[in-house]
């Protein structure tokens, strides 16, 4: 390598000639990671792929048969995994709905100065940095039936928020809402505070009235990093599975991740679970594109 | 805010922000809640109606650390003279605690924060480690297909847990890694080498290529200028990332739930395992939880600044 760096030699980098050259640094730097990231997450996948295709049960050890397409035929007929997806579309619709409205409002509602804003603000982001199964954790201490405090504000007796089948799956969206609110908050604030302040002046001199200036001047420019919110929570949401598993386990808020986990990992079945993985694995890679996509037309600005 | 001011807008603007602080306090009353109840007496934790203020006490600390059984008979005053303060506590609590000749039995607790810690910080460290030098290379150089490596590189943090974790139980299996601290911890760094590699990447390109070739040009070689003048360049970006991957590893539950179960599993699984049945005992459980929360939240304020940044992988700076 040295000596290729040595026969092309521009006078700008004569230093890269004393060491390696800026070749090799550059692939001792990378491929690591590459081949890391290869070995611990694309050839996992792909033998999990080789799985999918057979009737493979990880607890049991006679020997496992190919066989084709059956698995996913299977489970693209199963109506109780095309219940799971509805259960996660209701999930994601609510709960990223909610995480949309409360996180804008407060970023709004934030978007001014005050005394000790510095402070509220990140004091209202701690619930983002929390782990999701320790929050649904204690949301089952805030849901608690009898002697829970939610109930005891809100006057409901001994509701069972969260082993009742109505409404299992909109107390975790509640508690996700609660935990991802923030969030969004933090990404509107700053397509807030980019909005170019002269524009609001020139809206006051010609006495727009407030809703005007909101859907002319401050929609049409925060949303670009809105949609990045958006997309980014509807994948993590999609995902879910912490939060809800530690919170109920109701059926009617089995979510598909929730789903799978039980089918690998508690039936044992392997080879299933492998292609139900995929199937999922294939949704969130579509949303994951969108998201980068847009990652980078933001980051272009 | 220079515009002139009527007096409608200096109202609507008071009004804004007493409802910020209306729901500040909302978001900060669940974890007022987990923390309030890590102190309380038993028998308060679970009262109706629920209590707010009470007399703090560490009983359910004590509880949380150590191995207890319920006492058959009351205690030898002598006994109970000779122990120490908070060994007084759960004679009082009408329990005592278990011995192996003179020492304390901890409960499981210490151990799973160990893990937790160890796993946390082993990963992070290597994650940045590797990230850096990645950041740094895609930075500077040019790379075929940069774009493509570098999406292959963010959509391995996006893939969800459970299917990763899948084929990596049946090959931790067969290499003996299930349950052990080095299978967590490379799940861990592949989980945080793209975010890494991400943040890394944006606070590398903000630092001016004329500093390292002006370290070139006085004689330096390629390593010598990355080690001596970009690396500290970087630091504030090498600490704030460390963070979010410490964070990320300590709360991450997915994979330590499938992965480990007794000798390397950390906190996040182990907390709400504790719950188990009948009628739980919240007040340790929330002591546990307590905790395991106060890194986080002291790590949440080191981190204000660039919290933004962190969340979206480095594409938007403020």
């Amino acid at each position: 390598m040295a000596s290729v760096a040595l026969t092309n030699l521009d006078p700008a980098s004569r230093a890269a000639a004393r060491g390696w050259s800026d070749l090799t640094i550059r692939n001792m730097f990378i491929i690591p990671t590459l081949v890391f990231l290869i070995v611990f997450n694309i050839f996992p996948l792909i033998y999990s792929l080789g799985y999918s295709f057979t009737n493979f049960a990880a607890n049991r050890s006679e020997p496992w048969q190919f066989v084709g397409l059956q698995n996913y035929r299977e489970l693209l007929t199963d109506d109780h995994i095309w219940s799971n997806f509805v259960i996660t579309a209701k999930y994601v619709i609510v709960s990223v709905a909610g995480q949309m409205i409360v996180g804008f409002g407060l970023a709004l509602l934030l978007n001014r100065s005050f005394p000790m804003k510095g402070l509220i603000t990140t004091l209202l982001l701690l619930p983002m940095m929390m782990s999701a199964a320790v929050v649904g954790l204690f949301w089952q201490l805030l849901y608690s039936p009898s002697w829970g405090p939610i109930n005891y504000v809100f006057g409901l007796g001994d509701f069972a928020w969260l082993s009742n089948p109505d409404s299992a799956l909109y107390a975790v969206a509640i508690t996700d809402i609660w935990m991802w609110s923030p969030f969004v908050m933090l990404l509107s604030l700053a397509g807030l505070s980019a909005v170019p302040q002269h524009l609001y002046e020139a809206a006051a001199i010609d006495r727009a009235g407030w809703w005007y200036t909101f859907t002319r001047i401050t929609l049409p420019l925060v949303s670009p990093i809105l949609l990045i919110a958006l997309i980014f929570r509807t994948m993590e949401a999609f995902k879910t599975f912490d939060i809800a598993y530690t919170m109920t386990t109701q059926p009617t808020a089995e979510l598909i991740a929730i789903r799978l986990y039980k089918q690998a990992f508690q039936q044992w079945d392997t080879g299933k679970s492998c292609a139900l993985a995929y199937i999922v694995l294939i949704m969130v890679l579509a949303i994951t594109n969108i998201y980068v996509k847009y990652l980078n037309k933001v980051k272009e600005r | 805010m220079a515009a002139v001011r009527t007096s409608s807008e200096v109202a609507l603007n008071r009004i804004a922000i007493v409802a910020v602080l209306v729901a500040t306090l909302i978001f900060l009353a669940p974890i007022y809640w987990i923390a309030s109840t890590a102190f309380k007496p038993k028998e308060l934790a679970v009262s109706v109606p629920p209590t707010v203020l009470f007399q703090p006490e560490v009983t359910p600390f004590i509880r949380l650390f150590t191995k207890r059984v319920q006492m058959q008979k009351t205690v030898d005053p002598q006994v109970y003279e000779a122990a120490p303060w908070w060994e007084k506590r759960i004679y009082d609590g009408g329990e005592r605690v278990l011995k192996v000749g003179k020492d304390v039995q901890l409960s499981q607790y210490p151990d799973r924060f160990m893990n937790s810690l160890i796993v946390a910080i082993v990963s992070t460290v290597l994650a940045v480690g590797m990230g850096t030098f990645t950041a740094y290379g895609f930075s500077r150089f040019k790379i075929a297909g940069e774009a493509d490596l570098l999406f292959f590189i963010l959509s391995t943090r996006m893939l969800p847990p459970v299917v990763v974790a899948i084929p990596m139980f049946l090959m931790y299996r067969m290499v003996g890694l299930n349950d052990s601290h080095i299978g967590l911890i490379i799940l861990y760094i592949a989980f945080n080498l793209s975010f890494s590699v991400w943040l890394m990447k944006g606070f590398m390109d903000e630092i001016p290529k004329e500093y390292e070739e002006a370290a070139l040009v006085d004689g330096y070689t390629r390593m010598q200028a990355f080690f001596k003048i970009v690396l500290p360049e970087a630091a504030t970006g090498i600490a704030a990332t460390a963070v979010f991957c410490f964070i990320t590893a300590w709360n991450e539950y997915a994979f330590a739930l499938i992965m480990t179960n007794r000798r390397a599993q950390t906190a996040p699984p182990f907390i709400p395992s504790q719950i188990g049945s009948g009628l739980p005992d919240w007040t340790t459980i929330a002591a546990g939880t307590f905790l395991f929360l106060l890194p986080v939240a002291i790590f949440t304020f080191l981190l204000r600044n660039h919290l933004l940044r962190g969340v979206t992988f480095g594409a938007i700076r403020k």
